[in-house]
């Protein structure tokens, strides 16, 4: 399908498209295995400017939008959606900033995120506060001019890997979600530590841990916004980070379908092509439907983002909802054509079905999608 | 420090079809692209001028589309382009070739090194390189895997050889041919790619680089290509069979007979 791309988003995703068949597909296997960080690809994806493709040309980015960073993670993501979470993870760790930051953070922070020099990492979740964001126990105490933060941070994409991180975090306990405020934290600042490396089902190239901070003393100008806007700027970036998650999911499925395709070609069994049966034409032929009205869901929505309407909530929860449920039927056909060689780790597929089941659950679950999705079909019912 | 490279645009195939007529390559219908060894010549001089200072004039000779391949030159980090290109420079040989580069080199003027790919995978002579040093009457050195030091005046290189390298200590400038073990190429940048859209690439005809009309050209070249053919592919071994003593006997004999 032709999507009407500009001439410049046509460049990304090209360019994002090579890096991932030329430098991400021949080492996605070994950094599923090893679990390390990929910063060889890293520094690839610095060096092509593609870290830069959504922020302001002011702050040394291409200036274009979340539909820019979108078409990068679907493409990185279609090799590795592992790899391509340490670029997405900072898109979302830098939202809070490009979104709500003063022209001061702007300045100080988003040149070397566009240039990739630094990561960064967005810190919500706790223990006790998972789809519950609202009831989170991290603290800001401010002393004259510093806050000191206190409390552990749980699951957070980059952690450890990043250098910058935007937290959430209580300075007012007593209103509930309306005391959150967001923050900006300097990898290296005093009282700030990391957990263990998390030992996850999928997308094992991305880093997650913990955390934690014990009396970490920053800057009062680190503050976003103002007091009590913690929560507001967390689900509005959300709203703008959600379509890269859907991107995510639409790349993982991409990926799998185009390695069932070649398998189906190949494959011989009964003496024909398993691509000659209409019981595997079928699953082909419903895989490519489902991924391809994902992405045009995904880039409507990115397109709605971009184009600065006011609410995008229900369709950015839409767009997740829907391309994440894409990716877990997908990916699990996938390997479903594969039969026996796809259950093995030897082959790809079996990892594209164990990246995709993370995009239903962060970010909000499929189930706190819906919520949204309801509450806002609701609100605007009321409003006619 | 001031580098030139010079590329080359070449079809993006290694089954490349031969004119019977003509004995020459059939171009159209396939995909061009920068001759993979200038690949390797680009990425260094781009290196180069990261770790010296200065900057990249990448140089190519040929038809008008070979612009698009100054282009993803500058995509890659070269800062100017210059391409040669003028009907009288159709059907030159590698002498007339590295005569007219040569003469646009001069027209660029100051430079301290020149780097091109060991060889074109359309022609794939290797004697461009040379015969532009030649025609400068500067030193070469070729198959160069890896620029140990380089000052303004000298240059210490390893070359490939068959057996292992030779460590090459040479003054400055110099022509070095490059073998894909000295880097590996980038990847485009963004920002690149866009310097590269709104890029003018200088274009110069015979005339801009005062050659000589009776040097340039098919008239110009002293090579005559009388036939181009396919070798016949090398048939398959024979695989000697029995126990090891006498498939090495067996061998043996056979190794004398083909030796002496």
């Amino acid at each position: 399908m032709d999507y009407l791309l500009t001439e410049q988003q046509v460049m990304i995703r090209d360019l994002a498209r090579k890096i991932a068949e030329e430098k991400i597909r021949p080492v996605a296997a070994h950094y599923d295995e090893t679990e390390e960080f990929a910063w060889p690809i890293m520094k690839i994806l610095a060096d092509s400017d593609l870290f830069g493709v959504y922020l302001p040309e002011q702050y040394g980015g291409l200036g274009g939008g979340i539909l820019d960073m979108c078409l990068v993670t679907e493409e990185l993501s279609k090799a590795c959606g592992g790899i391509a979470l340490g670029y997405a993870g900072t898109g979302l760790g830098t939202l809070p900033i490009l979104l709500h930051g003063s022209d001061e953070q702007k300045k100080k922070y988003l040149p070397d995120i566009a240039a990739g020099k630094k990561l960064a990492a967005f810190c919500i979740t706790e223990a006790e506060a998972g789809s519950d964001a609202g009831s989170i126990k991290t603290t800001a105490r401010k002393e004259g001019d510093k806050y000191i933060l206190n409390g552990t941070k749980q699951w957070i994409t980059n952690a450890g890997e990043a250098e910058i991180y935007t937290v959430i975090a209580s300075t007012d306990k007593s209103k509930g979600v309306r005391g959150a405020s967001a923050f900006i934290v300097e990898k290296g600042t005093k009282g700030m530590e990391f957990g263990k490396k998390e030992k996850k089902l999928g997308i094992r190239a991305s880093a997650t841990r913990e955390v934690i901070f014990t009396d970490c003393e920053i800057p009062a100008a680190n503050l976003i916004s103002r007091e009590g806007m913690g929560f507001i700027i967390a689900m509005k970036t959300f709203d703008c980070s959600r379509p890269g998650v859907a991107a995510q999911a639409v790349g993982i499925a991409q990926g799998s379908l185009d390695h069932a395709l070649e398998y189906a070609r190949t494959r011989v069994q009964f003496g024909q092509s398993i691509s000659g049966f209409q019981a595997i034409q079928h699953m082909l032929a419903d895989m490519g439907t489902q991924v391809e009205a994902a992405r045009a869901l995904v880039y409507a929505t990115a397109r709605m983002v971009d184009s600065g309407a006011k609410s995008v909530a229900k369709e950015s929860a839409m767009a997740k909802l829907f391309a994440s449920d894409v990716a877990m039927k997908v990916t699990t056909d996938a390997v479903q054509i594969f039969g026996g060689y796809g259950y093995m780790r030897d082959y790809p597929v079996e990892k594209y079905m164990r990246d995709a089941k993370i995009t239903q659950i962060y970010e909000g679950t499929s189930q706190i999608q819906r919520n949204v999705i309801a509450a806002n079909m609701i609100k605007e019912s009321i409003k006619k | 420090m001031n580098i030139i490279v010079c590329i080359k645009q070449v079809p993006n195939t290694t089954d490349v079809r031969i004119d019977p007529v003509t004995n020459t390559l059939i171009r159209e219908g396939v995909e061009s692209v920068i001759n993979p060894f200038d690949a390797y010549a680009i990425e260094e001089a781009v290196r180069l001028k990261e770790r010296c200072g200065g900057k990249v004039t990448v140089l190519t000779m040929g038809p008008p589309q070979a612009e698009n391949a100054l282009r993803e030159a500058i995509s890659l980090g070269c800062d100017e382009a210059v391409l040669v290109s003028d009907r009288k420079f159709a059907g030159s040989d590698t002498w007339a070739t590295s005569y007219t580069l040569a003469a646009a080199i001069r027209k660029i003027g100051d430079f301290d090194v020149i780097l091109c790919g060991k060889q074109a995978s359309d022609g794939d002579t290797a004697q461009v390189g040379p015969g532009i040093s030649a025609h400068l009457d500067i030193p070469q050195v070729t198959y160069v895997k890896k620029i140990e030091e380089i000052s303004a005046e000298k240059a210490k290189v390893e070359r490939m050889t068959e057996e292992g390298y030779d460590v090459v200590e040479t003054p400055l400038p110099c022509l070095f041919t490059v073998v894909k073990e000295l880097n590996t190429p980038r990847m485009p940048s963004l920002k690149g790619m866009m310097r590269a859209k709104s890029a003018k690439p200088l274009k110069w005809t015979a005339e801009d680089i005062e050659a000589d009309p009776a040097a340039l050209g098919l008239d110009g070249s002293p090579t005559r290509v009388i036939k181009i053919f396919t070798p016949e592919a090398r048939k398959g071994g024979e695989m000697l069979k029995g126990d090891t003593a006498d498939i090495a006997a067996e061998l043996a004999e056979l190794l004398k007979d083909v030796v002496i």
